[in-house]
């Protein structure tokens, strides 16, 4: 109850922040227009605002402080435009509508689920084969670690392009991104998780007379799980980055990515933010889907939390 | 057709050294430990170039890796160019701020009980979200220039090091805190003593976590638009030429700067940290 207390304050501090932030971000603005309109501004010309600074904009001209949260196409688009946008993209259109935040969200979650679902079947089939072979141990372990500090992403552009010279397109190559990227958290947090047991529960294995697939069924796997969900969180919040950003440098028309890339061509702030926020719900809701999923798998496996 | 059969017996004989040495009974010592990887890595290297000659794959699908190394030496002003606009400049500026604003924050944070519970969970949920997509936003704020860049970096890395920082400083036990009070000593004196020494291990976790994230946010936020220098942009413009040997020398570049910035850091904390068990093993 404190906890929630408290988070709820931080976050309205959060909020407020941000309607104060909307002030001196959006003041010139809005003197522009009111200049335009044919109101007393101080100082006159657009001129002499560009070098002013917005704090004393917004000291000389309090009559347009009101204003600055339901700007056009403002800078900073105060929380409730954000929010509106929101509600009118999602619920008040069409699901099928070009326009809809639901129809982007939709092919940009198809592409994370599939090159999520690609890279972690191969990362716990990698993670495997080193558990059990020592060569691969030692050949690629190394290798997958040092990966991990290695910006990626970096490939996603050349990925798209190359497989687009090859025939390739639509959901895939995002796919194949979004793959890699969680392809690497996997097998790290499965290998570890494949040793986790420790020698007196392999020794007890071993007095059975356990064959090694008896020992990874019934062994190695169950006493995975706590390490392979705590990857998954981490790989399908990469997987959404690399769908989002797969869908950036070919130009693509739908899809999140898309939506921001398109925001930011014509100046549409409001729908970078919804983009952004929508981006962030759909984050956050699957990182939330993989702890209820990792509650029941655990609670039936019968670990205490 | 003989190339790719010889890339095929580069690949089993690779693997057959890889698999005596890793078998063997010197498979322990620290020497093989580095040679394997190396062998594999080296093996990979031959069959790519073996693969990419015999079946002539052209340029635009896959490079050789001689032809990339090539185009990195023939190309190194513009690539240490991009590389100061977008390693030295963007990432590491942004870097810097991002981790000290987080460190003071906790710090900040770290005095009121009611503040950090409220902070930690928004922290962590923070943190697991698709930060890079505000690189539009920030780009439009703050211009073309390797400030946006910084910008977008110091969001990335803002909440991972907030997170690991406040947890770190939580790591001290009753029975250490009591013993600086016996002691008399101040806030500070238990801060700079006891506290910050024993969240270091947390805090370089969080170093070490930013140090990919900073490279990924400068270099994706020069898809956004940027000057006719930098990673990213080189990335995109060279993809739209075909020019695949340039992009290629570019990861080379990024994956170079990756690994260094890493391992520096894994160095910093291996000084600093010598007394904690995960470092004595």
């Amino acid at each position: 109850m404190k906890t929630v207390l408290a988070v709820l304050t931080v976050v309205v501090t959060l909020i407020g922040i941000w309607y104060l932030a909307c002030v001196p971000m959006n003041i010139k603005g809005v003197l522009d227009a009111a200049e335009r309109a044919g109101e007393q501004v101080t100082p006159a010309t657009a001129r002499e605002r560009r070098d002013a600074s917005a704090l004393g904009l917004v000291a000389q001209n309090s009559f347009a402080i009101p204003r600055v949260w339901s700007v056009e196409r403002p800078r900073l688009p105060a929380p409730h435009q954000v929010a509106t946008e929101l509600w009118d993209t999602t619920v008040m259109k069409k699901i099928t509508s070009k326009r809809s935040l639901i129809y982007h969200a939709q092919v940009t979650l198809s592409a994370t689920l599939m090159g999520f679902a690609i890279g972690t079947g191969l990362g716990i089939l990698l993670a495997v084969g080193i558990v059990h072979s020592r060569v691969m141990d030692m050949s690629v372990m190394p290798w997958a670690i040092v990966s991990q500090t290695i910006p990626i992403i970096a490939l996603a552009p050349m990925i798209i392009v190359v497989l687009y010279s090859i025939g390739v397109q639509g959901l895939l190559p995002k796919a194949i991104i979004a793959a890699y990227l969680s392809f690497f958290p996997v097998v790290v947090g499965m290998v570890k998780g494949l040793r986790s047991p420790d020698h007196m529960q392999l020794d007890l294995m071993k007095t059975y007379f356990a064959s090694q697939g008896q020992v990874f069924w019934k062994l190695r796997l169950p006493s995975s799980m706590p390490y392979l969900f705590a990857s998954l969180k981490i790989g399908i919040a990469a997987s959404l980055v690399g769908a989002i950003v797969g869908e950036l440098p070919t130009g693509a028309v739908a899809g999140l990515g898309a939506r921001l890339l398109a925001g930011s061509y014509y100046g549409q702030t409001v729908q970078i933010w919804s983009a952004l926020f929508a981006a962030a719900i759909l984050a956050a809701a699957l990182v939330a889907l993989l702890g209820l999923l990792e509650q029941v798998l655990l609670g039936r496996m019968g670990v205490k939390p | 057709m003989t190339l790719v059969f010889l890339a095929l017996l580069v690949w089993i004989a690779g693997w057959w050294i890889n698999a005596r040495l890793a078998n063997g009974p010197k498979a322990n010592t620290r020497a093989v430990g580095l040679l394997v990887p190396a062998i594999f890595g080296l093996t990979i290297l031959i069959v790519w170039e073996l693969l990419v000659r015999g079946l002539e794959v052209p340029l635009v699908i896959l490079p050789a890796p001689s032809l990339i190394a090539e185009r990195f030496a023939s190309s190194l002003p513009i690539l240490w160019a991009d590389f100061s606009q977008t390693i030295l400049k963007g990432a590491l500026g942004g870097y810097v701020i991002g981790c000290g604003a987080a460190f003071l924050t906790a710090i900040l944070v770290d005095r009121s009980d009611f503040l950090r519970r409220g902070l930690l969970p928004v922290g962590n949920f923070v943190a697991a979200l698709p930060i890079v997509g505000t690189a539009p936003i920030l780009v439009m704020w703050f211009g073309f220039d390797w400030q946006s860049k910084a910008a977008v970096v110091v969001v990335m890395v803002f909440f991972p090091m907030l997170v690991n920082t406040v947890a770190g400083l939580r790591e001290t036990d009753q029975m250490q805190r009591d013993l600086m009070r016996t002691y008399a000593a101040s806030y500070w004196q238990s801060l700079f003593k006891l506290r910050l020494p024993a969240a270091l291990p947390f805090v370089f976790n969080g170093l070490k976590i930013s140090t990919t994230l900073a490279l990924i946010g400068a270099i994706v936020a020069e898809f956004f638009g940027s000057p006719t220098v930098g990673m990213g942009f080189r990335i995109s413009t060279s993809v739209g030429q075909l020019a695949l040997d340039m992009v290629w020398a570019e990861i080379v570049v990024a994956a170079l700067a990756g690994s260094l910035f890493y391992g520096l850091m894994a160095l910093l904390e291996k000084t600093l940290t010598f007394w904690h068990p995960s470092q004595r093993g």
